[in-house]
């Protein structure tokens, strides 16, 4: 790292609506996730839940989604998150991202970004963070805070 | 019965699996994702890709289908009803498409407990390639409720 310039500006926000169902159906099938805690209220009700909640990659892929709106998927290096609560059926994400700085590693310049998944009752269900590259190196020279 | 740190001697096999381009479409459908680049592959080739694009998540479920990750938790003393994803990270170096032959390469490299054994934690990495070219990294920690402690 070379360089650091501390902000901490919102710079996408995703609201893919209330999650059903339905979702959860196609997303176990397409993702290949098939616990059946997600889709099976029996499953859910077996292991102590009042019903079943979201997988917790769904939350994650949204993150992708939120991330491939604002930038080329190419140019992320980096996806983590903490799932931190579970994401009941219905519930309403809303996600954000925000830079926290960009970096220079190896001659390319960074955003470091922190994520958040908040549901409409204040429920934090995830935090995470990604790394994504700020510019393609040969743009390095007129390189600006905006992508 | 908690979790059995055993499972750290497990090799687990290579995974070599087809990322399929109708997969990819059912996942870009299941996430509302509406950019073509995902779902046709015409639309997908005159933005300058082979094929249709694999999401950024999109590896981590081909994997887990693949995988006798469920079964070797079960093996080793876990209730699946008591297990929790609490932290996935993903580091890429190339994007991969429909059409792309992957193979994953894992391990369970650390298992720990906290809460005084109310809960494990247990640590799977896993490395992709594609013709022998590291194409991405995942990490997962998987959380497990002991509702009674250690045993």
């Amino acid at each position: 790292m070379t360089s650091s310039t501390p902000t901490t500006d919102v710079v996408a926000e995703l609201r893919p609506g209330a999650i059903s169902r339905t979702t959860l159906a196609l997303f176990a099938g397409a993702s290949g996730d098939h616990n059946p805690i997600h889709i099976d209220i029996d499953s859910a009700k077996a292991s102590g839940m009042e019903d079943v909640f979201a997988h917790g990659m769904l939350s994650m892929a949204y993150l992708g989604r939120l991330l491939t709106d604002w930038i080329p998927q190419s140019r992320i290096r980096e996806l983590s998150t903490r799932f931190t609560a579970i994401t009941p059926v219905h519930a309403e994400p809303v996600l954000t991202a925000a830079i926290r700085e960009i970096v220079t590693v190896d001659g390319e310049q960074r955003a470091h970004l922190d994520l958040n998944v908040v549901l409409a009752d204040g429920t934090r269900t995830l935090t995470g963070t990604a790394v994504v590259a700020w510019s393609d190196p040969g743009e390095l020279a007129n390189a600006t805070l905006v992508p | 019965m908690s979790l059995d740190h055993a499972i750290l001697d497990v090799t687990v096999p290579p995974i070599v699996t087809d990322v399929e381009r109708g997969r990819i479409r059912q996942f870009a459908i299941a996430i509302g994702e509406e950019n073509p680049i995902y779902r046709d592959r015409d639309a997908a080739v005159a933005a300058g890709h082979p094929d249709v694009l694999a999401p950024p998540t999109f590896l981590f479920g081909l994997e887990l289908e693949n995988s006798n990750v469920f079964a070797d938790l079960a093996a080793h003393g876990v209730d699946l009803g008591n297990v929790l994803h609490g932290e996935q990270q993903f580091r890429y170096f190339a994007d991969v498409h429909a059409g792309d032959r992957v193979t994953f390469e894992s391990a369970y490299v650390d298992a720990y407990s906290k809460a005084s054994g109310a809960l494990d934690f247990l640590v799977r990495r896993s490395t992709v390639t594609r013709d022998g070219t590291v194409v991405a990294e995942l990490e997962s920690v998987s959380v497990i409720k002991n509702p009674g402690g250690k045993k």
